[in-house]
């Protein structure tokens, strides 16, 4: 068994700051994949890898970016195997995100998400580690291992395609029911998955 | 995570290119989004599977 190196001290501190953070890798597995139960799925398995490979974790670092980092290459992986389908969350559907002045129909969470989850991968997930998590240009491109030029290059493309889309209100209803769409997300997923995002879990 | 700066940049403080406004009415939404999934109760499931990891050794 992998840790057998640790004290049970270190065990036990690595064991609370994983507690800790699950209910982040959930929120940044909901805003990847959409369903809330192939969301948790993910975070499941990305518990037993970041368990299994604790004895890679340097204490004093951050538990939630070196997760991230391997729920992010476990989304890479399943997403090539066709396991998502990027469905959004019904539960959003009735939430109002705001009513801008002078618009007919106020954008809606569910919107927003829908939006999101048109986005290509590597887009979605700066906005989502930079947007919703917080983190900085430089953390993120840790996470995503590659450079922080980038990351900034595809936050601003995200920002800009959901707004073109919020604004004009051209949010497609289902996310990627179009087949040729699906498979320009697949052809980008490659090619993410080619050369970054393993700083930690490999 | 390999690559540090001393200087990280504050992810509100720049503009992205084209001079289009930092933060769209919808970018609260982003954060509403996520924190509505971290308050979320914790499903027992987790607790039952971080309460395994500890038999695992």
């Amino acid at each position: 068994m992998e840790g057998s190196d640790r004290t049970a001290c270190e065990k036990a501190d690595f064991k609370r700051e994983l507690t800790e953070v699950v209910p982040h890798l959930r929120a940044f597995a909901r805003g990847l994949c959409g369903r809330p139960d192939m969301a948790d799925d993910l975070v499941q398995e990305t518990l037993l890898k970041a368990w299994a490979a604790q004895d890679r974790f340097q204490p004093g670092t951050s538990m939630r970016a070196w997760t991230f980092v391997i729920l992010r290459n476990a989304y890479l992986t399943d997403m090539r195997r066709n396991r998502f389908r990027g469905d959004y969350d019904e539960s959003l559907a009735e939430r109002v995100l705001t009513a801008p002045a002078g618009q007919e129909q106020p954008i809606h969470l569910s919107d927003l998400h829908r939006a999101l989850l048109t986005l290509p991968p590597e887009r979605r997930e700066a906005l989502l580690l930079v947007g919703a998590g917080g983190f900085s240009y430089e953390e993120a491109a840790a996470i995503c291992g590659c450079a922080v030029g980038t990351i900034k290059s595809r936050v601003g493309r995200a920002r800009a395609a959901l707004n073109a889309m919020l604004e004009d209100g051209s949010v497609p209803q289902r996310s990627l029911d179009d087949a040729a769409a699906h498979r320009a997300i697949l052809e980008e997923l490659d090619h993410v998955a080619a050369g970054h995002g393993v700083a930690a879990a490999s | 995570m390999t690559s540090r700066t001393a200087n990280p940049t504050p992810p509100g403080g720049d503009r992205p290119a084209g001079g289009r406004v930092a933060r769209p009415e919808w970018a609260d939404g982003l954060r509403q989004l996520y924190d509505s999934v971290v308050d979320e109760p914790l499903p027992d499931s987790f607790r039952d599977l971080l309460a395994k990891l500890d038999a695992q050794g």
